[in-house]
């Protein structure tokens, strides 16, 4: 480094200094620095357990460096719950993917979020199974090809794609529940802020925190980087809109919490 | 000067970087890095346009750029024009 010039981004420390196994484009990368780089503006690095799940991100524990519980399928909330209860001076969260998340896990994480347990999910929707080969997941978008609905996702014999942070919303033991996206700088900034607030609802003891993430599985949707970023502009976030959809800390000021309308 | 500085050898060549960069000085280079990828590069007498804003760094998904910027100047310094 030069003396005239100040460093103003690098990885964080606790994101392992290793290559990823991830597929060129895949938003998990981005999703690990946010946590990273949140775990350690917070101070919570050598208070943090997280929970992985199974899916791509299975291999979390190599690239953040926390202590790990590794949970089967689904059962993140659960495994976190347990270990809140046992350890509730601990900070505690999950990182799951909608197949996870959202199809078998679908009991636990309605009912941990019930239960208003003091944990917060990072949940990364990429509409799509990507660890096991591109199968249909409970969030795949009407139309869109997998390998089992070649088709296209058809609403009359599939149903419609699950919208996961409106019905976390609902339930009411949950204290923050956003959806983002990752697909440009201001979105991801805007993601950040979200988690923080997920996860500050967690150390002050308010309830749950949930965000979605919104993110690109270039590999299974076939096409480009670039172009699924734009699919995520284009055809995501009109069907999931972006906004803050509870956020028990505004209801304590007297603030008006989002209504899910901004960045349609 | 404000800078990036590329590894290469974590790039994986999504190109991601190229979409964002307000002064589109970020091209795909012609080599292969040792993962097969031809990563992202700043052309040799670009990067003197670079304005440090970081944008590359936070859309990257493998953390492979990192930033400086110019130190801004004090301003006695500022005065002289």
């Amino acid at each position: 480094m030069y003396q005239d010039e100040e460093l103003v981004f690098s990885c964080p420390q606790v994101v392992a200094d290793r290559p990823t196994h991830y597929c060129p484009g895949c938003h998990h990368g981005v999703a690990h620095r946010l946590v990273g780089e949140l775990l350690e503006e917070m101070g919570l690095v050598e208070k943090t357990i997280m929970v992985t799940a199974i899916g791509c991100s299975v291999f979390l524990y190599n690239y953040l460096l926390v202590d790990a519980v590794e949970a089967p399928h689904g059962r993140a909330p659960a495994v976190a719950t347990g270990v809140k209860r046992a350890k509730p001076d601990k900070f505690v969260f999950t990182y799951q993917g909608d197949g996870d998340l959202a199809s078998i896990g679908m009991a636990e994480i309605m009912h941990c979020a019930n239960r208003g347990e003091r944990v917060s999910v990072v949940f990364v929707n990429n509409t799509v199974y990507g660890m096991t080969g591109g199968q249909m997941a409970p969030t795949t978008l009407i139309g869109q090809k997998t390998t089992t609905c070649p088709g296209g996702r058809c609403a009359e014999r599939e149903g419609m794609p699950i919208k996961m942070a409106e019905i976390i919303a609902s339930l009411g033991g949950s204290a923050y529940v956003a959806r983002t996206a990752l697909n440009n700088v201001k979105n991801i900034n805007k993601t950040k802020k979200c988690l923080r607030k997920a996860f500050e609802v967690q150390t002050s003891g308010l309830g749950f925190g949930f965000v979605e993430v919104l993110s690109a599985c270039p590999t299974n949707w076939k096409m480009s980087a670039i172009k699924a970023n734009e699919r995520i502009a284009n055809e995501m976030i009109p069907y999931f809109p972006l906004g803050v959809f509870k956020d028990a800390t505004a209801d304590v000021t007297g603030e008006a919490a989002g209504k899910g309308e901004e960045g349609k | 000067m404000s800078r990036i500085e590329i590894r290469e050898d974590r790039c994986k060549g999504c190109l991601l970087c190229t979409t964002v960069c307000p002064k589109e000085i970020i091209k795909q280079a012609d080599r292969f890095n040792q993962h097969g990828y031809k990563p992202a590069e700043v052309p040799a007498g670009d990067m003197k346009k670079c304005t440090g804003c970081a944008s590359c760094a936070t859309i990257c998904p493998d953390v492979a750029i990192t930033v400086y910027k110019t130190k801004k100047k004090a301003k006695k310094g500022a005065s002289h024009g």
